[in-house]
């Protein structure tokens, strides 16, 4: 059973259903208030959706100080799993810790409804127990969903394999290259605007997200990379 | 110390699309505004700040923008001081 501390900011709205996800793959997930600065420990750390501090300045921008913040940044550096859902992935953008930027949606609005992804990488602690090309049906909601990066990034993002998840029959927010997720060169950082936590079961319209943290929980993704192994409050490489 | 004014101006970077830019230019295009080519808009910030000199409140700024005002990503800033 992994430790998965959830961290919640003032704003955030979907940890309740990102506990219950994760706590339904098996996980032993709990939340953290972003005021902590003590994650317990966690395997993995995730960053739900919602709209930390009211979205103000950028999405993200503020939450990436909060006091909880260098934790995550230490158990990230550390080789340690973190997921960035929504406005979690905007703040790993806003933290350094995913490249690139998420922007209004090329056509303003919000939007709220299921969209479609192509699993493009299975080599993260998120993805094992997808198929390469796998199509899956999971719903966005979000304002600033438009993942940019500038163009040699991008290139760099394809030729590496980092990005995750690709929108497929339409693009909903004009991202770059179709992106709908993707991961740092390590491989243990990763972000996805949909949400995978809203499709867990067929009571909520399909379970294609459930295996996001069903392939967290198997947690053997990234042992060909590093092993980490948490010692006191510290993450260790072994 | 003196007090300062400072004016920050922070823009989304030429390059990438500004929807927001795009629907007023729109706008004002159908109210008969023709001559309007593009439109970009962005975001002025006003603080007051005490600091030693205009030079000393320009360069706080500046960091301000660099670590959390602006998005060097996405966004391009200029900073101008005056005094309070």
């Amino acid at each position: 059973m992994r430790r998965v501390a959830v961290v919640v900011f003032p704003g955030s709205n979907c940890d309740t259903d990102t506990l219950a996800a994760a706590r339904a793959a098996g996980s032993d997930a709990y939340p953290v208030w972003h005021r902590e600065t003590d994650l317990r420990q966690p395997d993995v750390v995730i960053l739900p959706g919602g709209f930390s501090y009211g979205d103000y300045l950028r999405s993200g921008a503020i939450a990436r100080f909060s006091p909880v913040m260098p934790a995550v940044n230490a158990h990230a550096r550390a080789g340690g799993a973190v997921l960035g859902i929504c406005n979690g992935f905007q703040t790993l953008c806003e933290a350094g810790l995913l490249p690139g930027a998420l922007m209004r949606n090329a056509r303003l609005r919000f939007l709220s409804r299921p969209v479609w992804v192509r699993v493009e990488a299975t080599d993260t602690p998120f993805t094992t127990l997808y198929e390469p090309g796998e199509v899956l049906e999971i719903p966005i909601a979000h304002g600033d969903g438009r993942f940019v990066t500038d163009p040699r990034t991008a290139a760099e993002l394809e030729a590496q394999g980092q990005v995750v998840w690709r929108y497929v029959r339409d693009n909903p927010n004009g991202s770059t290259n179709d992106i709908a997720g993707i991961c740092n060169a390590g491989r243990n950082v990763v972000g996805i605007m949909p949400h995978p936590e809203r499709r867990t079961a067929p009571a909520l319209g399909g379970d294609d997200g459930a295996r996001v943290f069903q392939s967290m929980e198997a947690g053997n993704a990234t042992q060909h990379a590093v092993d980490v192994r948490a010692v006191g409050d510290h993450h260790l490489r072994v | 110390m003196t007090a300062y004014r400072v004016e920050i101006r922070v823009m989304p970077r030429a390059a990438l699309l500004d929807p927001q830019g795009q629907a007023v230019a729109h706008a004002l295009q159908a109210l008969g505004f023709k001559d309007v080519a593009r439109v970009r808009v962005g975001k002025h910030l006003v603080l007051d700040l005490d600091a030693a000199s205009s030079e000393a409140a320009a360069a706080q700024a500046r960091v301000m923008c660099d670590r959390l005002l602006a998005n060097p990503v996405t966004e391009d800033f200029d900073v101008a001081v005056r005094t309070g």
